[in-house]
């Protein structure tokens, strides 16, 4: 079975298609799989659902779906970063649903681990609430939260085996594996290839069975706030 | 007079126990890092996924995979670990987070906190905070006491969709300290120059 692709459009060849839901790895513009959005924004898909905690920025990650019009809903936690996406939520071109961060990410884990709903106590109290249903265990009240089944699930890695198995670098690992688990298909895209045995076992972040494609390419890795101290200070 | 931001993030600071596993959010909490008490080893968490965050990198030496919450460039430590973000909340949601430090809105005397949205006006996403303040131990707002207009952000109830019902424990602010109890607000210190009657003046909330 051969996973490795040559780049991210012959990818997405036969599984990338109009109004699906989409599952995408990253936090901020770090860890986000931005040669895979390239393609999907070049293939020319419209009306697509992304779970994503971030919609980008105006000209990096989600948001080049954004300024193409192809994204018809976001299920995201934060997306203060981006000018066209306020534009096109406040005109009613664009549906959003808020979910607490890690709601958002217990929703991946749980749709990729079978589980389709689970009680929270995140959001009791407040509009995340409203219409779900409460249960109290133990004394507490708790509303129930649904797993994400994605149609497709697009993540980055730093390196991976030709088999899947992956590994990520620090904080870019992020929502990479809960978007990974939860996808019917998923393609991943990392900085470098190595055959099996090379990464230690033990290592390994995501085990291949969740790596169904896998694309190897450059990346731009652009920074959102780049903060730094003097080199003076103790 | 009153604290400034700096004075304030440091009275936060005193917060801090030895050993604790503790979240700072964005603004005033951050700075909170700056004022750990001597002798006082606290481990810090960014909800992205990360445990044991170190100060901000020289210039040269930013990292794109290595960034905090508020998505700026930061460093690791000896005792660093990296995790995804459904392990990160789980640890947040599963009580293991002994304190967050957070900015508000509003506050109000049932201790349900304000911080994410003002209808028709800021609408970016609560992103991690409804989690951490249903989730963590202790709860303490970073804040100032009144807004720009000069009215309380201490209140009655709050008129601001909530990020949590009944999870504030403590609230600093530049006028002083107060503790969410039955019935209220108690006040717990007084800034450096701050009268008490001062304090209730500027304070709509029930002080019992």
């Amino acid at each position: 079975m051969q996973k490795v692709y040559g780049s991210a459009t012959e990818a997405l060849e036969g599984v990338i298609k109009d109004g699906m839901l989409i599952a995408a790895g990253g936090f901020g513009l770090s860890g986000i799989p931005e040669l895979l959005l390239a393609a999907i924004r070049d293939s020319g898909v419209k009306d697509l659902t992304f779970a994503s905690n971030n919609a980008g920025v105006d000209d990096f990650g989600i948001g080049i779906l954004l300024q193409t019009r192809q994204v018809k809903k976001m299920i995201s936690s934060y997306v203060g970063e981006n000018a066209e996406f306020m534009r096109q939520y406040l005109s009613g071109e664009l549906e959003l649903e808020f979910n607490p961060q890690g709601t958002l990410a217990e929703r991946m884990r749980a749709g990729g681990a079978g589980i389709p709903g689970f009680y929270t106590k995140t959001g009791v109290g407040t509009v995340i609430a409203e219409g779900k249903d409460h249960k109290d265990f133990n004394g507490q009240t708790y509303i129930m939260e649904e797993g994400i089944f994605a149609d497709l699930s697009i993540v980055k890695a730093w390196k991976a085996d030709t088999t899947g198995n992956a590994i990520f670098r620090k904080t870019a690992r992020n929502f990479n594996p809960p978007a990974a688990m939860c996808g019917k298909v998923c393609i991943m895209e990392v900085e470098e290839i190595v055959q099996p045995g090379e990464l230690d076992p033990d290592h390994i972040h995501l085990p291949g069975i969740y790596v169904h494609r896998i694309i190897q390419g450059a990346h731009e890795k652009r920074i959102e706030q780049r903060t730094t101290r003097p080199r003076s200070a103790a | 007079m009153a604290w400034d931001r700096n004075q304030m993030a440091a009275r936060a600071g005193q917060e801090l126990k030895d050993g604790m596993y503790v979240n700072l959010g964005i603004g005033i909490p951050t700075l909170v890092s700056n004022y750990i008490p001597e002798g006082v080893s606290v481990t810090l968490q960014s909800e992205n996924g990360m445990l044991g965050m170190g100060p901000f990198p020289y210039e040269g030496e930013e990292d794109p995979d290595l960034i905090n919450a508020g998505k700026q460039t930061i460093t690791e430590l000896a005792h660093t670990s990296y995790f995804d973000s459904a392990t990160s909340f789980g640890m947040i949601r599963g009580g293991k987070i002994a304190m967050a430090i957070l900015g508000a809105m509003e506050v109000d005397e049932k201790g349900d906190l304000a911080n994410w949205m003002i209808p028709g006006k800021l609408i970016k996403g609560m992103g991690g905070a409804m989690d951490l303040v249903a989730g963590v131990g202790r709860v303490i707002v970073v804040m100032d006491h009144t807004n720009k207009h000069g009215e309380s952000k201490l209140l009655k109830e709050c008129t601001l969709p909530l990020t949590g019902a009944g999870v504030v424990d403590r609230i600093i602010t530049n006028l002083g300290v107060l503790d969410v109890v039955e019935g209220g607000l108690k006040i717990v210190e007084t800034a450096d120059g701050v009268t008490e009657d001062e304090l209730r003046a500027a304070t709509e909330a029930t002080i019992v």
